[in-house]
């Protein structure tokens, strides 16, 4: 139970976020977005703007300097006149000021060749095609036996329809960088993202740099959610407007323009056909999901993804269809593709037990499997079961009557729900050093990225565990692209994949310790590419179990979640005090995407209309009433070193549908349309 | 955001005096400051009219209320006299905005804050309310949570305040300075429908200032309940604000207002009128909530607000009742 290593200096407010960095002479940028859905800039008359005082540059497809590499097309700013999507950045101004950046912006005048943007993702839209791949690499399809003709011969059979809205990460720091280009020719980056590595290497490509030229800081990050987990076009432009003026520029970008162009969760429509025999045993699992990208760049999610693993059933079949709008550009949020997902997965699945007959934790205990259903490959440790068990006891789920709507209080539908979690427990490449300091302490370097996890106290823990020293001598440093080379905080793989590039150089360091360490300490270093490599083959996944108990008004069909409770397997817990809060944090967030959460598109104009925290909810204080999260301890030798699964993302996989199953046995409605809002509860109460 | 001049006003006197061409009177800016950045307010001149002697909440001996312009939402929601005497007034406080945004928030800027229509917000967009004659995108666009009565085609934007919507029923009145001097007028008439001028939120007359809400006695039970998708802060989907006199089983006397459903904070003089004289039971709660809705004109995507108007006017009298 350690307390997050520099808990202090947040609090203080002395822990420096990218924007704050006091940099000399530094100017500020102010971007402009397109005000058509699709089309060409005709022109940018930057007069006005440029004849206001203090203003020092003006941008945009008219004079912006040629990228390197063009091939990420949102990283290719300015560089043609098409306008792909409304709200793309189509110019910028720099100025002595942010006020006289953004009133120069404002008073920019950019003409279009406008046309009607085609928005509107729907099952039939002509355009759907099949992708190579879905994120990151897993095929768009797969089939095993005979799915359908397995449905059709089930004796029990549930084939659904769900829908699942566009969802903003909404970090509390914005997307920030400040960019300054040194006198040898060098960019020094701070910035706001999920891997100092990543950004290192992708804006040496679009820059034309060697990497070694280009120094990303970030220290601290405040939030992510898988929005900073790539760089994104606001890095670009304060790289290139610090270039244009000759100056450090700094550019936050503003929450309202973040909902198009920092990356969303793409809208979904699953179809979904389980198959099974009369006691719940599945026969047949037909998974079919349409999804959208952007013209500019492909971005196909992984939805049906959790479905290859998580239950048995000889007949089987996933499928991703993916159709490319004039719409922002999605990209990951918080387990992408898992999440919406399992939703679907998981409402079906109690749908299932409804139509069966069979309690919902039962039904799922049925059909556990040892082995990966589609690749047969062993589990390295699978324990979704007494995930079910433990949740069921500590919830008391056997309490719980098993008709819908069995339990009112006063003007109030009482009911729980439960939902199965799973997530992938990656690991990537790393490398780290570990320095032995003259004075006794010990020095851990590694480009990892903290963006509120307790990655750095995770990592130090580990650190001075291998080294058998107290942690208040371990100084665990990170967030820098001049330390060894890290991947990027994403995926749930970081404790896991850095964590074992820290045990390896420690292990490293310790084998060269002997003696007194010399006035220049002593550092080892590991790399953990090759370890990998060679790993034997496993499904390597986390598992978990979520519990929900709903109260939903009968007058209004407001929706109150009044208890929650999460189990999981993850592997060995190595901080309890930031896991429990990550485990939390992703429950909150499926709370918001059951009940809230969702972007509303604009047919007309081919935006997302909610662009604040005002009009797109995320659950606030009073919406958390009682959230608790548990593990079982799980002994894991195929994993890493510490025996950890990663836990970023395995909280909000399957969050929503525990909700959303506890609304249905409250009320005896299904709600297969998120957000479950009064105005959809209303209809049918 | 385009530049400004920032005063800050010694009196009324001179409040009045600074208002010229392009001023806008400021009080917490918790909306007002939100528009500029935004776009949508362009003022070339704040005058700030927070620090004027407006900032007491008066009880008279007959128990009603004044309560200055520029007392703080946290202030009146905290007030003793509000708490006992308007419990209403106070749960409508409570239920908007967070703890942060109602230490800032100030009663004059709180009813005349504007709507948070999605189109409204977005100066890239057209919207008659901002620029008249540009058009209401919303009519066919997105209108989950806006009017279902009282709008026109110009306009079919709600009014965001709850206070507002507890100071209607309450029969409030607001008084206010201008050029021509001091006028009290009942809150009723301050807000206006959209009409083919929805760029008029109210019928004040430029310079003219609110300097306070007198708020009449009130003896009977009262409540405010607000129906959001969340339990804090967020605008009301629907909201009402009700007192209700039973006496020997029959309605003495009723105040109803609703909120989130038409351009101004609703009266609801048909449920009224209906329920007057009528058995305090459900049936003719019931009755005098389909009085009022008949005359709803749900958009698209709002007609859910019928029923959860219809079922928040039915439920809050019949708890009410249960309590008189």
């Amino acid at each position: 139970m350690t307390d997050r290593l520099e808990g202090r200096e947040k609090v203080t407010g002395t822990a420096r976020y990218a924007f704050e960095y006091p940099v000399r002479n530094a100017a500020y940028a102010a971007a402009v977005q397109a005000s058509v859905g699709k089309g060409q800039v005709r022109s940018v008359d930057a007069e006005a703007a440029l004849r206001l005082p203090g203003v020092l540059a003006v941008l945009s497809c008219e004079n912006a300097p040629e990228l390197s590499d063009t091939s990420d097309g949102e990283l290719a700013l300015f560089q043609s006149r098409t306008v792909s999507f409304r709200g793309q950045f189509v110019a910028a101004v720099v100025a002595e000021t942010l006020e006289t950046a953004r009133e120069a912006a404002r008073l920019l005048r950019v003409e279009y060749a406008g046309e009607a943007p085609d928005v509107r993702l729907r099952a039939d839209h002509p355009g759907l095609y099949k992708p190579d791949k879905v994120n990151p690499v897993f095929p768009a399809d797969t089939e095993q036996g005979e799915p359908e003709k397995a449905f059709a011969d089930s004796a029990v059979r549930v084939d659904a329809v769900y829908t699942t809205p566009a969802e903003h990460n909404n970090p509390m720091e914005p997307h920030a960088t400040i960019a300054q280009w040194n006198e040898d020719g060098t960019l020094t980056l701070y910035d706001s993202n999920q891997g100092a590595s990543t950004v290192q290497a992708t804006i040496a490509k679009v820059f034309g740099l060697d990497p070694s030229r280009v120094h990303v800081v970030s220290p601290h990050v405040g939030g992510g959610f898988g929005s900073k987990g790539m760089p994104r076009p606001n890095v670009v432009l304060a790289a290139m407007a610090a270039r244009a003026v000759g100056r450090p520029v700094k550019f936050a970008v503003p929450r309202q323009q973040m909902f198009a162009t920092t990356g969303y969760r793409t809208p979904t429509i699953q179809r979904l056909r389980l198959g099974a025999d009369e006691d719940g045993r599945l026969n047949a699992i037909l998974h079919e999901v349409t999804e959208q990208t952007s013209t500019v760049k492909e971005f196909a999610e992984q939805t049906a993804t959790p479905t290859r693993i998580l239950y048995q059933a000889p007949h089987r079949l996933t499928s991703h269809r993916v159709v490319a709008l004039d719409v922002p550009t999605p990209s990951w949020m918080r387990a992408p593709g898992e999440t919406p997902g399992m939703y679907a997965l998981e409402t079906a699945m109690d749908e299932l037990a409804v139509a069966a007959g069979i309690d919902p934790v039962e039904l799922r205990v049925r059909n556990d499997t040892d082995r990966e259903p589609e690749s047969g490959l062993p589990f390295s440790s699978r324990n979704l079961v007494a995930c079910l068990r433990e949740g069921s006891e500590r919830f008391g789920w056997a309490g719980r009557a098993p008709e819908p709507g069995a339990r009112r209080e006063g003007r109030k539908f009482v009911g729980m729900g439960v939902a199965a979690s799973t997530y992938p427990a990656y690991q990537r490449p790393n490398q780290a050093t570990a320095r032995a300091e003259p004075d006794g302490t010990f020095t851990v370097r590694i480009a990892a990225a903290d963006i509120g996890t307790g990655a750095r106290t995770a990592l130090a823990l580990i650190a001075a565990e291998t080294l058998k020293e107290d942690l208040a001598d371990v100084r665990m440093e990170i967030g820098d692209s001049a330390f060894p080379r890290a991947s990027v905080a994403g995926g749930s793989a970081g404790t896991a994949g850095w964590g074992t590039a820290v045990v390896r150089a420690c292990e490293a360091l310790r084998g060269k310790l002997n003696g007194a360490v010399p006035p220049g300490g002593i550092e080892a270093s590991a790399d953990t590419g090759e370890e990998l490599r060679a790993r034997a083959e496993y499904a390597r996944h986390a598992f978990g179990a979520q519990f929900a108990e709903v109260e939903v008004d009968a007058d209004t069909g407001e929706v109150r979640v009044r208890r929650m409770l999460g189990v999981f397997a993850a592997g060995r817990i190595i901080n309890p005090t930031t896991a429990r809060s990550q485990f939390i944090g992703g429950m909150t967030m499926g709370v918001g995407m059951a009940l809230m959460e969702q972007s509303v598109m604009d047919r007309e104009f081919g935006d997302y209309l909610t662009r604040d925290l005002a009009q797109y909810h995320v659950p606030v204080c009073a919406d958390i009433r009682d959230i608790d999260a548990a593990w079982v301890e799980e002994s894991d030798p195929h994993l890493n070193p510490m025996g950890a699964k990663g836990i970023g993302e395995i909280g909000i996989v399957g969050a929503a549908a525990a909700v959303g199953n506890a609304v249905h046995h409250a009320t005896g409605i299904r709600v297969r349309d998120l957000p479950i809002t009064p105005a959809r509860l209303l209809q049918a109460l | 955001m385009r530049p400004f001049a920032y005063e800050r006003a010694t009196s009324a006197e001179d409040a009045l005096r600074r208002h010229q061409d392009g001023a806008v009177y400021l009080g917490g800016g918790t909306n007002l400051v939100d528009l500029m950045r935004l776009g949508v307010e362009e003022p070339a001149r704040l005058v700030d009219v927070a620090h004027l002697p407006y900032d007491q909440i008066e009880l008279r001996p007959d128990g009603s209320l004044v309560i200055g312009a520029a007392v703080t939402n946290s202030a009146v929601a905290a007030d003793r006299t509000v708490r006992e005497g308007h419990p209403v007034l106070a749960q409508a406080v409570l239920a908007g905005a967070s703890g942060q945004v109602r230490n800032l928030a100030t009663v004059g800027g709180n009813l005349l804050q504007r709507t948070r229509c999605s189109y409204f917000q977005d100066a890239a967009k057209p919207c008659n309310k901002r620029t008249p004659g540009s058009g209401c995108p919303a009519r066919e666009g997105e209108h989950h949570n806006l009017a279902i009565l009282g709008w026109s085609d110009a306009c079919v934007a709600t009014h965001p305040s709850d206070m507002a919507v507890a100071l209607a029923a309450l029969d409030a009145s607001i008084r206010i300075r201008g050029r021509g001097g001091e006028r009290t007028i009942p809150i009723e008439d301050l807000y206006r429908l959209p009409g083919d001028e929805p760029q008029r939120d109210t019928t004040l007359e430029p310079g003219d200032l609110v300097t306070a809400v007198e708020v009449p006695a009130l003896g009977v039970p009262s409540r405010y309940r607000k129906v959001r998708e969340r339990a804090s802060f967020a605008f009301a989907l629907v909201s009402i604000a009700a007192a209700l006199d039973v006496g020997d089983g029959r309605v003495r006397d009723v105040r109803l207002a609703l909120g989130g459903v038409a351009h101004k904070p609703w009266r609801a003089r048909r449920a009224e009128e209906a329920l007057r004289g009528a058995e305090a039971t459900e049936e003719s709660f019931l009755r005098a909530a389909e009085a009022e809705l008949e005359a709803a004109e749900p958009l698209r995507d709002n007609a859910y607000k019928v029923p959860l108007a219809r079922n928040l006017i039915v439920r809050t009298l019949t708890e009410l009742g249960e309590e008189s």
